[in-house]
């Protein structure tokens, strides 16, 4: 556990001497606050609540968490330091978990950062507070689950690119899974049981739900084993690798 | 210390390294020669535990590196080749974070710390970032962080590759200050490290083991062992005594360096060929700058160890295309 507490705070210091860290807090601020009073229709709904402001986070992350994911092991593995982090006395798990943690801390750190749109709404009018909780919850546990996709991938390639690249396709397909977009592909030969499983993956249906304020333990059971499994594919990638 | 049992890594249809066997006790150096890809950083690496064998296994001060990886890792000090670490720390955080992973606290991790920079002189570039540092303090940092934890086992992969002299003396220095109740294996291309440092060489190419041998042992194969080379004064000697070694029976072979004006008498197998010339430079009245004994070439046995069919013996051909400059240095000289 220690090994994991100090991969943890290595990589967290790492994110904050990094430019990187910096462009993609200003980016995510002024795009979710350009999307929630522009596009969503704030002001002219009249309503006291954040739904335009969290609609658009999965569209938001489908691009800004893969730019952060991509870099935890592809980076890694070009510059070589892998050889050295995983010859230190800790386990492909814990090195999966603590790189995952810190970049979902700095994740999270950014949306916190949102706080103003909830002064906002809270000023103008009266909101459904426990909504917005739940909303905020639904947001940084999909942040969670693209970031877990994308550390699973970073891991199966030295290019930060192709890293970036992969994990936009999956996320995407993972975010519309319950669309016909993405279920048209199964639709015509698959057994209707694996098409509603299929369905069932959708992220973005989990996450509506908890963002209307819903905190339905599905949903939150749903992402946290959707994390759990793209982390322990990590460390099978990472183990692969080693015996290749 | 450090077993080795039938190690053999295979990628694809390459075969890195060939059911390789070999033990390291405390207070032994190894030193790990091979041309390049016969597989030494293959097997380190499986030592350290990044890479998996195949078959076969590895133990480290008796953990094996593939059943209990963190016993085994606490006891190893691992330097990769090119001394990786994250450019974007300073030796001072990256030691910091090497030190807690290990676990060390408190009071004994401010001593290792500091004993760690002293000893590799880190202190000058303690607060800058490894990216902006030269190619010998990063391979110094590197080598900080193996022995930070003051390992019983260290494992290090061509230690002293891109330092300039005097670093690699210091390294060399701090490698054998360690040495006494270590387990130390070294890889290198450096076959005088090997004299300079090791107490043991292992050579292996195309991932087997070829020989394993203390480096006198290994200098003692070379057909350069008790050879006995001399040089003139007079360069137009040269020629005389040139027929008059070649005349001995116990010199097999005489190979010339006319530039320098230098004979190596080559011996018959084992036989002490030192008096016998001592006695004809008197007898024939050679002024003699310089001579003395050869206790071998280790780059010429590691040479005919790794290639074969070459057998070292084909620069003993060089002496006859050298001929015609012998003369002409013969001329040089003399005008």
């Amino acid at each position: 556990m220690t090994g994991l507490g100090a991969v943890y705070r290595r990589e967290l210091a790492s994110w904050l001497a990094t430019p990187l860290a910096y462009v993609f807090v200003v980016i995510f601020l002024v795009l979710s606050g350009a999307f929630t009073f522009w596009l969503g229709g704030f002001y002219e709904r009249g309503q006291a609540d954040l739904a335009p402001f969290f609609n658009f986070h999965p569209w938001l992350y489908l691009f800004l968490v893969p730019a952060i994911a991509m870099r935890l092991w592809a980076e890694e593995r070009r510059s070589g330091s892998i050889e050295l982090l995983l010859t230190l006395p800790v386990s492909p798990g814990a090195a999966v978990l603590a790189k995952f943690l810190a970049a979902w801390t700095f994740v999270a750190c950014a949306l916190a950062l949102t706080f103003p749109v909830w002064l906002t709404v809270a000023y103008l009018g009266d909101p459904d507070h426990g909504a917005i909780v739940t909303g905020y919850v639904g947001s940084l546990l999909m942040a969670g689950a693209f970031l877990a996709i994308g550390s699973c991938l970073s891991a199966t390639t030295r290019s930060q690119v192709i890293a970036f690249i992969l994990t936009v396709v999956v996320c995407f397909l993972f975010l519309l899974a319950g669309f016909p977009l993405v279920l048209d592909l199964f639709r015509g030969w698959a057994p209707a049981g694996l098409v509603e499983a299929v369905a069932s993956l959708g992220f973005l249906t989990h996450f509506q739900a908890l963002s209307r304020g819903v905190l339905d333990l599905r949903n939150v059971v749903y992402f946290a084993t959707t994390i759990a499994v793209w982390l322990y594919a990590t460390t099978l990638v990472l183990e692969r690798g080693r015996s290749e | 210390m450090i077993e080795v049992n039938h190690l053999t890594k295979r990628y694809g249809d390459v075969l890195a390294v060939d059911d390789l066997s070999f033990g390291v006790a405390p207070g032994e150096i190894l030193g790990f020669l091979g041309p390049n890809g016969a597989g030494k950083s293959t097997t380190m690496r499986i030592v350290a535990g990044f890479v998996a064998p195949t078959a076969g296994t590895a133990r480290v001060c008796g953990h094996d590196v593939a059943r209990a990886p963190l016993a085994a890792r606490r006891a190893l000090g691992y330097l990769p080749e090119g001394a990786p670490s994250y450019p974007e720390m300073t030796p001072r955080a990256f030691l910091g974070f090497c030190a807690d992973v290990r676990g060390l606290a408190g009071d004994l991790r401010r001593r290792r710390l500091d004993d760690t920079v002293e000893r590799l002189g880190l202190g000058p570039v303690l607060e800058r970032p490894i990216e902006t540092l030269s190619k010998g303090f990063r391979r110094r940092v590197g080598l900080a962080q193996a022995i930070l934890h003051d390992p019983p086992v260290l494992v290090l992969d061509e230690p002293t590759d891109g330092l300039d002299p005097n670093q690699k003396h210091e390294v060399r220095t701090l490698i054998r200050g360690m040495a006494a109740g270590k387990t130390i294996v070294i890889s290198t291309h450096i076959l005088e490290e090997v004299d300079a440092l090791c107490t043991r060489a292992v050579v292996i190419a195309r991932g087997r083991l070829l020989a394993d041998a203390p480096p006198r042992e290994l200098e003692a194969r070379s057909r350069y062992h008790g050879a006995v080379t001399l040089r003139l004064a007079d360069a137009g000697q040269f020629e005389r005594a040139r027929a008059a070694l070649a005349a001995l029976p116990d010199v097999a072979d005489v190979e010339v360096d006319a530039r320098e004006s230098r004979l190596t008498a080559l011996p018959r197998a084992g036989r002490p060929i030192l008096p016998v010339i001592g006695e004809l430079a008197a007898h024939e009245g050679l002024s003699l700058r310089e001579l003395h004994l050869e206790s071998g070439r280790l780059d010429e046995v590691f040479r005919a160890i790794t290639n074969p069919g070459t057998d070292g013996r084909a620069h003993a051909a060089a002496p006859a295309t050298a001929s015609p400059r012998v003369a002409d240095a013969t001329v040089e000289t003399r005008s």
